[in-house]
């Protein structure tokens, strides 16, 4: 089950042990039967952890998901509400806990675990609302890293780029160090900390001061990672922005991964087995599970989505030529060889015909065509698709960014999502280091035109986390941080590539570009681009008794966790997997970051909720 | 597994993806049957492993996961009594424990560290839902998880709220206590334990006091915003803006407000007050642009209900209004505008010219949208003249600010006739273009006289097969390469 998180340098499944062993603590505190009240967003990151016989074991024998009314009949001893700290939540359990039948028998205990963090506010208004009394537990469930997949962990805190950048709360800030000293405790103090960015610096302060006032915590477990680079997502906003090009990135950016899971257009998945045939086609979204624990999605998640159809065709003929096989088994014993094979060749045929699928479903959209010669693609009619891009890459190249746009200006007028059209206007702006007060005024009075003028709200919150703003002084700091950076690559190898650049087809990320460059030759090499990006940067180192220093065996890799606070892309993870992957790389990555985001997720969190039109 | 690669592109290609289909009911395989019957037995043994295989339901949802299991468990109505098993609140957890200091659990990381001397330590900062938690009895006295203990510091009371445990704050009475309190609760970094001292704070300080501590308080003071937007405490929330002097924000807070009003009429009145705000120079003409937009919306909407319920007016009858134009976007009531009230004059509310003017919509903007509305009418005359300009001398003169290869898009989009077409194809000026969309469309026209304008013979004679036999075009195409004082460039 929990395979593919073992495989990795680190073996993150002890990190999922402990979480599943805190849960089971919690579950057997409520003696008796119980059923658990869901708060729907947590199921996804609590699937990570446990699955259901894991409850079951633990008495629990119904689950119902959080909503308003009368709870479910259900004939049990406890009643567990599973919540984030949010108000909203809590009027809803008010309300279930206000409908509860008193006179029934036996009667039910109500619980409450918190998720990750229990919170006063809460329960002051639980208080408030006279149903605080009710709760016999009230816990806490630090689910603060969530292990992902062998080398990714994630916070999923969908809110923690707008609280430190927009509402300057530093509670996710908070966790991402709480984290931290969990991660320690279980694979050794991180001798050195770099960091680049403000909440960087306040992380790297917070894990310093709770190692001072807990000595305890000097353990003795040997370091499994050599460095932590913290990473402010605020010193590199464009990479967000601009549209993933990379297997995993365009599955994310087209249909949205969650919690590694994925729902996709059921049309070109058919049934499964022939026994289930003579239905119709299936109308319910197709889901599957995305991680490295599938081989053939592991080989190609992180290449660029030109470089998958090839990949595919070569797994379609070894897959072909096994199944060929079964004419040459003539004896017994041949037969059985086969067919001792057969679960095998089929899961990886099933595999095989899922992204083959999937890969058809995006080419369908990017109308970037996947048959490959060489090392040619060709891309097809020049669809939206390809204008986007197109434009995308002009302003990362450095191209017109400082006059109005006309794709951008033609979409307004087509009314594409709003979405869309501030990624690119925020792209731009940050490719320009700000726009000039002409230009800004007309992309901000055509979109509060065309969109609605409540829109205001949100362009003043993209105003305030720096991805929309004016240019001051008149300079353009961009060019320059562009070249000593070398993020744009004219020439791209997106089959074989010998440069992180090629996840974006020729934009390499500024912030996978830091961490590359702070492994090989060093950050002293890049001080003034430095200094043009926002934040201090810093390192740290941390003191290590004398038995447990390290002692490199010639050509062992360093390990790196770089921390990306405010989220991290797949098409980030898949630039460093890359550096991982390089013969003389090195440095082994491995990545955490406060939620796993694309442009469009990370836009959506900062706007500002509008109410449904009354219409 | 490396096997010939010469030829695996041309596989891909070639083999229509038959590799991924293969059929269970195969004949070959159904030769097979023996091998057949060994893969089901296999299978089932496979699957009752559920940590080697997992199961996968239609829904891609893994058997067993979580929120698999809620659908389940909440449809099955299960008869299973909520039995009490023998366990006691409190002893119960003995058996949970871990038992070897190997297997690791979040909480007992640091339980080496309950046997220090130092008690009640900073030590068990880590452990809040720890140990303690679950197991008071067996870690430690009683006494200590009491709250209503006398001597924690300020220091001392944060951690414990740090680890989630209720404190009694009372006892902070002085200012500077409290202020004490505070800052060691920032220091923290914990939102959760500054949130709770704020809320003791705003209920136990004067509000000026409040505000004049939070102003050198920035961390403090942005949680307190937070909390009370959060809350929906407006009335102090502008007032706390307002003591900062924060007076835009204070103008987008109250603006936000019209987001909860449903009644029309409140709402207009609601954006008139917020007209007077101090917003940014940039975003004031907005709001008043907004206010001024829906009390013209509400002026249409009664008017045009009105004319659609009489009946009366042919455009309402012939196409009946989808939704109400009220708290649309100022794009789509110019759309709607220039669909229902196109020919009225500049004076009224509701005619496109008046809108056109009263917000500085620009040429653009409004070409594009009038084109739009008048496409989907296929009221042919009313784009020719949108598109016409007249100069000083009395010329005509076709113009177009959003470019004709737009043009067409839209009237294309609308299934204008070719005849319509054509004339606008012809007018594109990129050649390119122009002989994109001409062959798109088939404005067989416009192709032919491109080619000749090009003098590219070869492309003309390719062109041919395009057109019908024996058509009009394809006598033009035939003339025109016979026609000897062409010099053909090829």
């Amino acid at each position: 089950m929990a395979a593919h998180l073992s495989s990795g340098r680190v073996n993150l499944t002890a990190l999922r042990e402990a979480g599943r062993r805190e849960l089971r603590e919690f579950l057997d505190k409520c003696a008796g039967s119980k059923a658990i009240v869901w708060d729907e967003y947590l199921t996804g990151p609590f699937g990570l952890i446990a699955q259901y016989s894991l409850l079951k074991e633990h008495e629990v024998e119904k689950m119902f998901t959080l909503k308003p009314g009368r709870l479910p009949q259900a004939d049990v001893r406890n009643i567990i509400f599973f919540v984030r700290p949010r108000l909203e939540l809590m009027d809803i359990i008010t309300d279930n806990v206000r409908r509860e039948d008193r006179g029934r028998s036996p009667q039910r205990d109500f619980h409450i675990l918190f998720v990750p963090r229990r919170s006063l506010l809460c329960e002051q208004w639980l208080k408030e609302q006279g149903v605080l009394g009710s709760f016999i537990h009230r816990e806490q469930y630090s689910l603060d890293l969530i292990p992902f997949d062998g080398d990714l962990l994630s916070m999923e805190s969908e809110s923690a780029f707008k609280e430190c950048y927009l509402e300057n709360d530093q509670t996710s800030l908070y966790h991402a160090a709480k984290g931290l000293m969990t991660l320690q405790a279980l694979y050794g103090t991180i001798p050195q900390i770099f960091g680049k960015g403000d909440c960087a610096r306040h992380v790297a302060n917070m894990m310093i001061r709770m190692k001072r006032e807990f000595p305890g915590s000097q353990n003795s477990i040997f370091p499994v990672f050599d460095t932590l680079l913290l990473l402010d997502r605020n010193v590199d906003l464009l990479t967000p922005l601009a549209t993933q090009l990379t297997y995993e990135g365009l599955i994310d950016e087209i249909y949205g991964i969650q919690n590694t899971y994925v729902k996709l257009p059921p049309e070109k998945f058919a049934p499964k087995k022939q026994g289930e045939g003579g239905k119709d086609l299936p109308t319910e979204p197709k889901k599957l599970q995305l991680n490295s624990a599938e081989e053939l999605y592991a080989e190609i998640r992180d290449k660029n989505f030109n470089a998958v159809g090839s990949v595919l065709s070569k797994k379609a003929k070894i897959i072909s030529a096994a199944f060929e096989e079964r004419h040459h088994a003539k004896t017994v014993g041949e037969i059985k060889q086969f067919v001792s094979q057969l679960p095998h060749m089929q899961a990886a045929r099933s595999s095989l015909a899922n992204h083959t699928s999937i890969a058809e479903l995006i080419k369908d959209i990017t109308t970037v065509s996947c048959y490959c010669i060489g090392f040619y693609s060709f891309p097809t009619a020049s669809e939206d698709f390809f204008d986007n891009l197109t434009v995308e890459q002009e302003f990362m190249s450095g191209i017109d960014t400082d006059k109005v746009n006309n794709y951008i200006e033609d979409c307004i007028a087509q009314k594409h999502s709003l979405i869309k059209i501030l990624r690119l206007v925020c792209l731009q702006s940050v490719c320009n280091n700000g726009l000039k007060q002409k230009v800004l005024d007309h992309y901000k009075r055509e979109i509060l035109q065309t969109y609605g003028y409540e829109h205001i709200l949100t362009l003043n919150n993209l105003e305030k986390a720096g991805l929309l703003k004016l240019q001051t002084g008149g300079r353009n700091n961009y060019p320059t941080i562009r070249k000593t950076l070398r993020l744009w690559m004219d020439d791209v190898n997106e089959q074989n590539p010998n440069d992180i650049s090629y996840v974006y087809s020729g934009y390499a990320p500024l912030s996978v570009r830091l961490a590359q460059l702070l492994a090989r030759p060093g950050w002293r090499s890049i001080e003034e681009v430095l200094k043009m990006l926002p934040g201090p940067h810093f390192e740290e180192r941390q003191q290590l008794p004398t038995g447990l220093q390290k002692k490199r065996q010639h050509g062992e890799n360093r390990v790196t966790l770089v921390f990306f606070l405010g989220g991290v892309t797949y098409a980030e993870i898949a630039a460093l997997r890359f550096l991982s992957q390089m013969e003389d790389g090195g440095t082994e990555y491995v990545i955490a970051t406060t939620k796993l985001i694309n442009g469009t997720t990370w836009i959506k969190s900062l706007m500002e909720k509008l109410e449904p039109a009354p219409f | 597994m490396s096997r010939a690669r010469a030829d695996e592109e041309e596989y891909w290609h070639s083999s229509k993806f038959r590799a991924f289909t293969f059929d269970d009911e195969d004949d070959e395989l159904s030769q097979l049957k023996e091998s057949k019957r060994a893969v089901n037995s296999l299978r089932d043994i496979v699957d009752d492993d559920d940590d080697d295989l997992e199961k996968v339901s239609w829904s891609g949802e893994p058997v067993g996961s979580i929120s698999w299991s809620i659908k389940e468990t909440a449809s099955s109505s299960s008869s299973l009594e909520g039995r009490d098993t023998s366990q006691q609140k409190g002893s119960s957890s003995y058996a949970a424990l871990p038992k070897q200091v190997s297997s690791y659990s979040l909480s007992s990381l640091f339980k080496g560290r309950n046997r220090l001397p130092s008690l009640p330590s900073l030590s068990d900062a880590f452990s809040d839902t720890g140990v303690k938690n679950y197991a008071p009895e067996l870690r430690r006295p009683k006494a200590e998880y009491k709250d209503y203990s006398n001597d924690w510091s300020p220091r001392d009371t944060v951690r414990r709220m740090q680890r989630g445990k209720v404190c009694s704050l009372e006892r902070f009475r002085s200012l500077q206590d409290k202020l004490v309190l505070l800052d060691e609760a920032v220091a923290g970094h914990d939102g959760n334990v500054i949130t709770a001292v704020l809320i003791f704070l705003k209920r136990t300080l004067r509000r000026e006091v409040l505000f004049r501590e939070l102003e050198v308080r920035q961390v403090a003071l942005c949680h307190l915003i937070h909390f009370l937007k959060e809350t929906g405490e407006q009335k102090l929330l502008l007032d706390l803006l307002r003591f900062l002097d924060r007076t835009e924000e204070v103008a987008l807070s109250q603006y936000r407000e019209h987001l909860n009003i449903q009644d029309v009429e409140k709402k207009r009145e609601f954006l008139k007050g917020c007209i007077g705000l101090p917003f940014s120079a940039e975003d004031i003409s907005h709001i008043q642009d907004h206010y001024t937009l829906l009390e013209r919306q509400i002026i249409i909407e009664a008017n045009d209900r009105h004319l659609a319920m009489a009946g009366q007016s042919e455009i309402f009858r012939k196409y009946p209004r989808k939704a109400s134009i009220l708290n649309m976007p100022l794009v789509t009531t110019l759309f709607y505008s220039c669909f229902y009230h196109y020919t009225e004059a500049e004076g009224t509310f509701s005619s496109p010219t008046n809108l056109k003017k009263t917000f500085k919509i620009p040429d653009k903007q409004y070409v594009l949208t009038a084109l739009a509305a008048r496409a989907k009418l296929r009221a042919w005359e009313d784009v020719d003249a949108l598109l016409t300009t007249k100069n000083w001398l009395g010329y005509t003169k076709k113009k177009a600010p959003i470019g004709f290869h737009r043009v067409v898009e839209i009237l294309q989009r609308n299934n204008a006739p070719v005849q319509v077409l054509q004339e606008y194809v012809r007018l594109v000026e990129d050649v390119e273009t122009r002989l994109n969309l001409a062959t798109k469309y088939k404005c067989h026209d416009v192709v032919i006289d491109t080619y000749r304008d090009l003098k590219d013979r070869i492309q003309l004679m390719a062109y041919k097969c395009k057109v019908e036999r024996g058509s009009a075009e394809e006598e033009k195409i035939n003339s025109l390469l016979s026609n000897m004082q062409i010099r053909w460039k090829n």
